[in-house]
């Protein structure tokens, strides 16, 4: 199950190395939406200071959203789901690295959107362990629920328009959870943060588990 | 530019011997076989028997159900009414199907090639997904010609034809006991069929089965030890080199 | 082709349908006239009479499709599939009933119609997910095969109880922070008669749910059957292509 997974999250990586999709066009996006926040939202009045966190995660959310689809559009090119039946890898080894180059390719977009919050936003940054801790979690959890359901809408025609409808609710938790652990890193009180980082540990694990259940027959049925 | 011939050296590529539970039993066995896509029938009752070392033509018009025939036997689609057993399991059960799956070399319309990727990335990943060894990975590609430059050409940037010899060396790492070719002719040039046509009979030879649909009929049919008629999506008649096997008309 | 049904109905649907009718007839006249209005609120109460029910049957009803999805993974029969959708179809009205009851009662509580108060904002997103669902079911309905379609629709139904638990504990424990006392809806020491009629609207609201449910499920299932009845006389046609064409050959 490793190995098949080390294998398919090393293929979708070289992908991504040769594509440079998600360096070319998400992460530009990342640092776009920051700028339209700013736009937006007055900058005089300190509002995005103190609204970082919830703009970084939001921001967040939807570069998770664009990064699954473009998983998920590797296999639909050219037969890649029959192929994908037809290696013999196992599913669950598929799910974990499909879900593990997603989580890498997230951790690359989140530092970006760190950067341009730090710069742009005027965000004082404190309370590093629990900052790394959260993204590490969320980071766990948006890749892994993102993965289930983005294989749920993968087979289908209008998967691009399925997918954030199916999947943003379910993200919402992690939303708040990330957003309250960030606010309360930056405001200095870590302490009050931690239990929200154990909600998103609580919620990675239930997606991986899930996934790694459901991935095989959502594979063998579609 | 001009391509290899097949080379000799690849008795360890289709070092394929298919393991039954009984010898006898046909590589294929089809009773009455429906499958629907959605609510349509694309086969509505199929019949076929094809046993080891056969090499099987479907011939039929467009829509007559030789793609879903042949996503049938490699375990891509499920069945609905009748019997379907591939190398001695039921396709009807969900495990051996899986199993089926891993044992087939399927070859359809769509490739299933990584277009971000080399050539020599992609046939790595799909013989990695199986557990070959790094050497036939190498043989596979030369067997196909595209050894040397091609090898570290983007698939994006490859030709139809190209395209093609990369598919069927994704196809030969694999190993497969049964070949399921679906228009392998299609978009190669003259020597590509050559190629293939060397590699089929090679695979054969080692023991592999084949079951191909084609529209170049006259070299098929040369290929072929044996051509089932399809339309329809039930099979009618057969007729040919081994008359030992039958394959009866169903529809009622 | 003559032989399907021409209603949904039968004697016990009628029973249980007149039931729900006449209770909810009862329940007005509880809920207007005869019960009492609160020492707080005043008429506003009177609202709850409705909001409080469609708010456990939208609840229910998502839980009966995580129900029903599991029970399909088990046995894999059209049933549970069919109730799944007719339980997450029934629900989404009930839930956005509740949505719309909670903010007309909002308005002169809370005076603002919506407030980010956890329970508005969990059956908001309840609200969502259950649309979700049903638009995987609908786009599924007309391209896949039964497997197909059922599995991924199993999976997204069962993950609904979770997801929904889990929002919603979120959502509490993020509003929780910032305003420690939520407004009490109900008084503690409910009067008689209101808890009465709260009772009464609770099973009507329920009579109503299982009533439209039944209707809904057996109108899928007539939908599941004219599929599958469908299929002998396509068989016949598909076969019916290959004589053709050897008829027109020789």
């Amino acid at each position: 199950m490793f190995r098949d997974a080390a294998l398919m999250a090393g293929k979708d990586l070289r992908v991504e190395l040769r594509s440079k999709v998600t360096l070319q066009q998400v992460a530009p996006f990342a640092v776009l939406m920051l700028i339209l926040f700013g736009v937006a939202l007055d900058p005089d009045r300190g509002v995005l200071t103190r609204a970082s966190s919830g703009l970084f995660w939001v921001a967040v959310l939807f570069c998770a959203l664009l990064a699954i689809q473009r998983a998920f559009t590797i296999e639909a090119v050219d037969g890649g789901r029959d192929a994908l039946r037809l290696s013999g890898l196992d599913p669950a080894g598929i799910f974990l690295g499909k879900a593990a180059a997603i989580g890498v390719q997230l951790i690359g977009l989140e530092v970006v959107l760190a950067l341009g919050v730090v710069v742009m936003y005027g965000a004082e940054v404190t309370g590093w362990p629990l900052l790394v801790a959260t993204c590490a979690a969320a980071t766990v959890g948006l890749a892994a629920a993102g993965t289930l359901y983005g294989v749920l809408a993968a087979g289908l025609r209008v998967r691009e328009t399925l997918l954030p409808i199916l999947l943003l609710p379910v993200l919402a938790p992690v939303l708040i959870g990330a957003t309250k652990a960030f606010e309360a890193a930056l405001g200095g009180a870590s302490a009050d943060g931690w239990p929200w980082c154990g909600l998103l540990v609580i919620f990675g694990l239930l997606y991986v588990a899930a996934g790694t259940l459901a991935f095989g027959p959502l594979l063998e049925e579609s | 530019m001009t391509l290899p011939a097949a080379p000799v050296r690849l008795g360890g590529v289709f070092g394929a011997s298919v393991a039954l539970a009984d010898p006898m039993e046909p590589v294929v066995h089809l009773r009455g076989a429906v499958t629907l896509l959605g609510r349509f029938p694309a086969l509505a009752g199929i019949d076929l028997d094809v046993t080891a070392g056969e090499i099987v033509l479907l011939r039929g018009p467009n829509g007559a159900g030789k793609t879903t025939l042949l996503r049938l036997c490699a375990g891509l689609l499920p069945i609905t009414r009748g019997q379907a057993r591939v190398l001695g399991q039921d396709l009807g059960d969900r495990r051996s199907a899986r199993n089926v799956r891993r044992r087939v070399g399927y070859l359809g319309h769509a490739a299933g090639l990584y277009d971000d990727l080399t050539v020599a990335d992609n046939v790595r990943f799909w013989g990695r997904a199986l557990g070959a060894p790094s050497c036939d990975l190498e043989d596979a590609m030369a067997a196909c010609g595209l050894s040397g430059r091609l090898g570290d050409m983007r698939v994006a940037t490859l030709s139809a034809g190209q395209r093609r010899r990369a598919s069927l060396a994704c196809l030969l790492v694999r190993r497969p006991e049964v070949w399921l070719l679906d228009e392998p002719h299609a978009g190669l040039d003259h020597e590509g069929r050559d190629l293939l046509d060397g590699l089929i009979e090679q695979a054969v030879s080692d023991g592999a089965t084949v079951i191909l649909s084609s529209h170049e009929l006259d070299r098929a049919e040369s290929l072929a030890h044996r051509t089932v008629h399809i339309a329809g999506g039930t099979t009618d008649a057969g007729e040919g080199r081994t008359p030992t096997v039958e394959v009866s008309a169903l529809v009622p | 082709m003559s032989a399907h049904p021409a209603s949904t109905a039968s004697s016990a649907t009628r029973a249980l349908g007149v039931l729900s009718l006449v209770g909810l007839a009862g329940l007005l006249g509880y809920a207007l006239v005869w019960s009492p209005a609160d020492v707080v609120q005043g008429d506003a109460v009177r609202i709850m009479y409705v909001h409080v029910p469609t708010a456990i049957v939208a609840f229910t009803a998502c839980g009966l499709t995580t129900l029903a999805s599991a029970m399909w993974l088990r046995k894999r029969s059209e049933g549970w599939w069919v109730l799944g959708g007719a339980s997450a179809e029934v629900g989404l009205v009930f839930t956005a009933l509740c949505l719309i009851t909670g903010s007309i009662w909002g308005r002169p509580t809370w005076g603002t119609y919506w407030d980010w108060d956890p329970r508005i904002t969990s059956t908001t997103l309840l609200f969502i997910l259950l649309v979700g669902y049903l638009a995987l079911r609908q786009v599924d309905n007309e391209s896949g095969d039964a497997a197909q379609r059922g599995m991924r629709g199993a999976i997204v139904g069962l993950l609904l109880v979770p997801n929904v638990a889990i929002v919603h504990y979120s959502v509490d424990w993020w509003r929780s922070l910032h305003q420690p006392a939520t407004i009490t809806r109900l008084d503690p020491t409910i009067e008689g008669t209101m808890l009465f009629t709260l009772m009464l609207g609770i099973a009507v609201f329920a009579a109503m749910f299982v009533w439209l449910l039944i209707h809904r499920f057996r109108v899928g299932w007539l939908e599941e059957r004219a599929g599958a009845s469908g299929i002998e006389q396509a068989l016949t046609d598909r076969r019916a292509e290959a004589g053709i064409r050897t008829g027109g050959a020789a």
